[in-house]
This record gives C-alpha cells, structure tokens and sequence, in this order.
C-alpha cells in the first residue's frame, strides 16, 4: 500500500519536473521559458520529496524532516532566481514574443 | 533585557528550528548549540535588518501558507494544460499590479508568492516601491489575474504585516 503511494508520488513528481522541461524546449521567447523551471521547482520536486519523507521516515522510523528545509529553501531561492533573470532580461531587451500583451517599453 | 539579548526574536526561532532540522535531530547537544546560533546570528546580522518585523496574527499567516499550497497545486495543473496544449493559443503578456503594501519584507512575500504560482512570474518593483511588474504566461482576463492576486495574496499579507 505505502508503496503505491510513493509510487503515485515519485511519478507525479516526474510528470510535472518533465513538463516543465517541455515547457522549456517549446514556450516561444524568454519570459514564456522562464514559466517552466519555476513550476517543475514547485510541484515536481515538492511531490518527490514528500515521497522521500515517507519513506524514509517509515524505513528508518525516524521521522525525516530534511525534506522540509529542501523545500523551503527552494521556495525561497527559486522566485528569486527567476525573478532576477527576469529583470535583468527587461534590462537588456530580450527579445518578447511578438503576442505579448503590453509589451514592456522596448524599441 | 530580552531585546538586547533577542534583537530579532522571529529570527532566532526560524534559526534554531532550521538548525535542528538540518540536523535532523532533537539531540540535547544539537539543542543548545542551535540556541547559542540563534542567539548570535541575529547580533552579527543586526545591520542587515533594519526593520523590526512583526507579525501581527500568526494565525492568518498559517492559513495564507494553505492558501498558497493550494494556489500552487490548481495553478501547476492549469499550467501543465496550457503548455501541452497548441501553443498558438497563448497569449503572454506584463501585468503591472499597484501595490497597497508597504512594508520591503511584505512585498517580497508577495513577489515570491507570484513567481511560486505558475503562470505569473514577478519581473520588478518600481522605483517608488508602488507597483509590481509581472509576465502572465497566457492572459484572458488582465483585470480578473490582478483582482485574484490582490484579493488572495495581498490583501492577508497586508493584515499580517502593515
């Protein structure tokens, strides 16, 4: 039982880390592409690791809290990165997708 | 007394609880020596901390965390449809959201919250800190994706911190 539950995880996890990458390889300009990582960083690996405290909370019965500061730390840092990028791709005019509502102020 | 010893109590709890869960453990030794870590830090760090934060009801952070736990499940999904699905379709787009809040660690908060809810990544603050500059991956309704982002994540931080 507990292992088709780990299993259900590990495997939503992947799912959404692998569409993120999709997201990565398909999305048109760089503020689109910026959208992938930050989402397979939040629900792929928060579901992989959730799988890992359970299991390695039930194997060693410990309770494994390690998992919980992985995902505060990548909860802190990922925004960040993704935040930094973007304002440094406003800075020097990356490209934007000729679609883009409102594009922001470019020559 | 316990301001000079505790400039920044928050800190330190946040500090001693990272401590011991990074090292897994509630071992006696760990304990204290994760006290003596919170107590320091924060005196070194002092300059680095302007502002006194304060949180003014616990409690409404908690649920905001649930709050944003959900957002973020219900928007990774929509997300994963929208990049599987015909790329054509997508209308990106900048959104400015003009911001109530004031104080820097509230806004940060918030930029954070944004960018962790797929679809909007939070891309700059304006000079005068007044408005927040964010990319929506795919835009139907600009005015409907700043009404949810203020009703939903402003409006709690700002009885939690201003």
């Amino acid at each position: 039982m507990l292992d088709i539950i780990l299993s259900i995880l590990i495997i939503v996890g992947a799912f959404f880390t692998l569409v993120g990458s999709v997201g990565l390889f398909k999305l048109r300009d760089f503020y689109m592409r910026l959208h992938g990582p930050t989402k397979a960083s939040t629900l792929g690996v928060g579901a992989i690791l959730i799988a890992s405290a359970i299991h390695f909370s039930v194997k060693t019965g410990d309770i494994s809290l390690h998992e919980v500061l992985v995902t505060l730390f990548l909860f802190i840092t990922a925004p960040v990165s993704a935040h930094l990028m973007a304002k440094a791709a406003l800075h020097i005019k990356v490209r934007q997708d000729k679609r883009t509502l409102n594009k922001s102020d470019q020559d | 007394m316990m301001k000079s010893i505790f400039p920044h109590p928050l800190l330190s709890v946040a500090l001693w609880l990272i401590w011991l869960l990074l090292n897994n453990t509630v071992a006696l030794g760990h304990v204290v020596l994760g006290a003596l870590l919170a107590i320091f830090i924060p005196w070194f760090s002092a300059g680095f901390w302007q502002e006194k934060v304060t949180i003014r009801r616990p409690w409404l952070l908690v649920k905001y965390v649930f709050v944003v736990i959900y957002q973020i499940l219900v928007a990774n999904m929509m997300v994963a449809r929208l990049i599987l699905t015909n790329q054509e379709k997508l209308h990106p787009g900048f959104l400015s959201v003009p911001l109530e809040l004031t104080s820097p660690l509230a806004i940060s908060l918030l930029a954070n919250t944004i960018s962790l809810t797929p679809g909007t990544v939070s891309c700059d603050l304006s000079e005068d800190q007044k408005s927040l500059l964010i990319h929506a991956l795919h835009i139907e309704d600009a005015d409907a994706i700043i009404t949810e982002i203020k009703q939903l994540f402003e409006k709690p931080l700002k009885e939690i911190f201003n």
